[in-house]
């Protein structure tokens, strides 16, 4: 069980980020930080305790800063102030060498748009995590059929990316990150593209990895009913700030602001949620 | 007249410059010298020993594997047939062994400066204006350094040629590993992969094709140097065309000039359908 701590994350992408940061601390909002510097802020200051072993949800409008916060965890993105911690060791300390190895082995990740190796079969695409571990090509491949078969593409390891549909790339991705068999997946809007029967299917299947292996998944969902049904905790975001995080229950009867009011109004008691 | 006052003559450093050179690190140029020699010397030796029959079979081998067509199998033949039947045959593996020899050091020279600018934008602000200036220079010019440093013969002529006919290929290895989606490149970054193995397991086999696209470019300028090459001691068919018209033969002048115009569009129609092979493999994406 792997916990992460997010602590004062901020993060402006453009080159005036000095000014732009210094906004932000005086409670500049985004639109405004945009026209003055032309940077946009992708994280506010952002603070967040994710508990190991749990499947922890986050939220937010398109641009709010999910895919730059997930990004943080395993260092995709570097952040202009703060740090993360996972484990209690700071993430923004590690070499190269050690970043890499902590990458392989710790964390993996599910792309909002697959980011699959055109030029690899599925099951190359698959084992990559493991291969780049150094397992050999016959060590690995039962490993990828396992997954492959797990997320419906039995018969399909042979096959390249581009013969794929959406939503057959979108459970390739997710085979590589779960073949990774690491402690922590981040997962990118991991079944947007999934049709509702195997999108219901991938959710238990989260269930069960949370259940039986307690791995840390952080997922990310424009879908409530998914988060309710799957999360632990749900985080929301709101123009790289965060807005509430609490337990599905929290989030739903007692809404911090109208902001996510307006996320949970349409949804009036349908469904149980999972972690009650 | 333009004021003598002004003038100013590099004539002088310049040849001061290489004489010292020469003096100074002669030892360098011939170390260089000889083993490229012997390479020359090697590839002729082996494409000259050939029966004709062999080299034609490794040519239509060549075609299959990067086509899969018969038509251009047939028409490598059929070319190949004229090449033989104008006598030329001899003249045309020379030529051959200085184009092969020349194409695989620009190859070790070009694709690692092209990788080298995709990973550095200060070494490509500083090298793309070079092979501007490289790709606009008249041929004729690089004989110049090269006789300097080399004398005649052989080995200038094809370090004459790698220097007019590279820069193609580092510009397209640049542009096809920077064209690279980021996106993957992303992924096998957060899968722990370290620069190495994303340079070798995804940056150059997605840039392939644009590779191949850049020797393709490579070799058919090789080819457009063999004239004047020849003029330096390339042998072969540049010198064959050299000959006819020093001597007003225009027939010999042609049927060499045929000799070079067929074997560019063999070579170029095998290495552009590797081209399209490797881009075919990976389908639309
Ligand atoms: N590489 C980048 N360069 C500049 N700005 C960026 C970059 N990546 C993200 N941003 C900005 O950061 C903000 C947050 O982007 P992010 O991708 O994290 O949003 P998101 O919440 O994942 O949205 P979506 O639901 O559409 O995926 C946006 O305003 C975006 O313009
Ligand atoms: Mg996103």
């Amino acid at each position: 069980m792997t916990d992460i701590k997010i602590r004062n994350v901020s993060k402006i992408f453009g080159g005036s980020w000095k000014a732009a940061l210094a906004m932000t601390q005086q409670g500049a909002d985004k639109g405004e930080i945009l026209a003055r510097t032309g940077c946009s802020v992708g994280l506010d200051n952002v603070s967040l305790d994710i508990p190991g072993g749990r499947i922890f949800v986050i939220m937010g409008l398109s641009g709010s800063g999910k895919s730059t916060l997930v990004r943080h965890i395993n260092r995709l993105i570097e952040p202009t102030s703060g740090e993360i911690l996972v484990d209690g060791s700071n993430v923004l300390d590690l070499k190269p060498k050690d970043l890499r190895d902590f990458r392989n082995r710790r964390v993996s990740m599910v792309f909002q748009n697959f980011g699959l190796m055109p030029h690899r079969t599925v099951l190359q695409n698959v084992v990559y995590g493991q291969r780049v571990r150094g397992l050999t090509k016959v060590d690995a491949k039962p490993i990828g059929m396992k997954w492959i078969e797990t997320v419906g593409l039995a018969g399909y390891e042979n096959k390249f990316p581009h013969q794929l549909s959406g939503g057959m790339k979108q459970r390739v991705g997710l085979a590589r990150a779960l073949a990774a068999d690491t402690d922590v997946i981040l997962m990118d809007e991991a079944f947007s593209a999934l049709d509702p029967l195997i999108r219901a299917d991938m959710q238990d299947q989260l269930l069960q990895l949370e259940k039986n292996l307690h791995k840390t998944i952080v997922f990310i969902t424009h879908d409530l009913d998914e988060a309710l049904r799957i999360g632990a905790q749900i985080a929301i975001l709101k123009d790289g700030k965060l807005v509430q995080v609490g337990t599905p229950n929290e989030i739903l009867n007692s809404p911090a602001n109208d902001y996510v009011a307006r996320f949970v109004q349409r949804r009036a008691g349908a469904g149980e949620p999972h972690h009650a | 007249m333009f004021p003598e006052a002004f003038h100013i003559s590099i004539r002088g450093p310049i040849n001061d410059f290489v004489q010292s050179l020469v003096v100074n690190y002669g030892f360098v140029f011939k170390a260089i010298s000889q083993t490229l020699l012997q390479a020359i010397l090697f590839v002729e030796w082996i494409l000259r020993g050939l029966p004709w029959w062999a080299v034609f079979l490794v040519f239509l081998a060549l075609a299959w594997a990067a086509s899969k067509k018969v038509s251009l199998v047939v028409t490598v033949a059929v070319m190949l047939f004229v090449v033989g039947a104008l006598g030329l045959w001899d003249l045309t593996m020379q030529t051959l062994a200085l184009m092969l020899i020349a194409s695989l050091i620009s190859v070790a020279i070009g694709v690692p400066m092209g990788i080298w600018l995709a990973k550095s934008e200060l070494m490509r602000r500083i090298t793309l204006p070079v092979l501007d200036v490289m790709q606009t220079m008249p041929s004729f010019v690089y004989l110049i350094p090269a006789i300097m440093l080399f004398g005649l013969g052989k080995v200038p002529a094809v370090l004459a040629t790698i220097i007019y006919a590279v820069p193609p290929l580092i510009r397209l290895t640049d542009l096809g590993i920077r064209q690279v989606d980021g996106e993957v490149v992303e992924a096998a970054t957060a899968f722990g992969g370290s620069p190495t193995q994303i340079l070798f397991g995804v940056e150059l086999p997605l840039a392939t094709p644009t590779i191949m696209a850049g020797l393709n470019q490579t070799i058919m300028m090789a080819l457009s140097m063999v004239v004047v090459a020849s003029m330096i001691g390339a042998r072969g068919l540049g010198e064959q065309v050299l000959n006819g018209i020093q001597t007003l033969d225009v027939g010999k002048g042609l049927e060499a000039g045929l000799g070079i115009v067929i074997l560019a569009i063999v070579l170029d129609r095998i290495t552009q359908g590797f081209g399209q092979m490797s881009r075919k493999e990976r389908g639309n994406d």
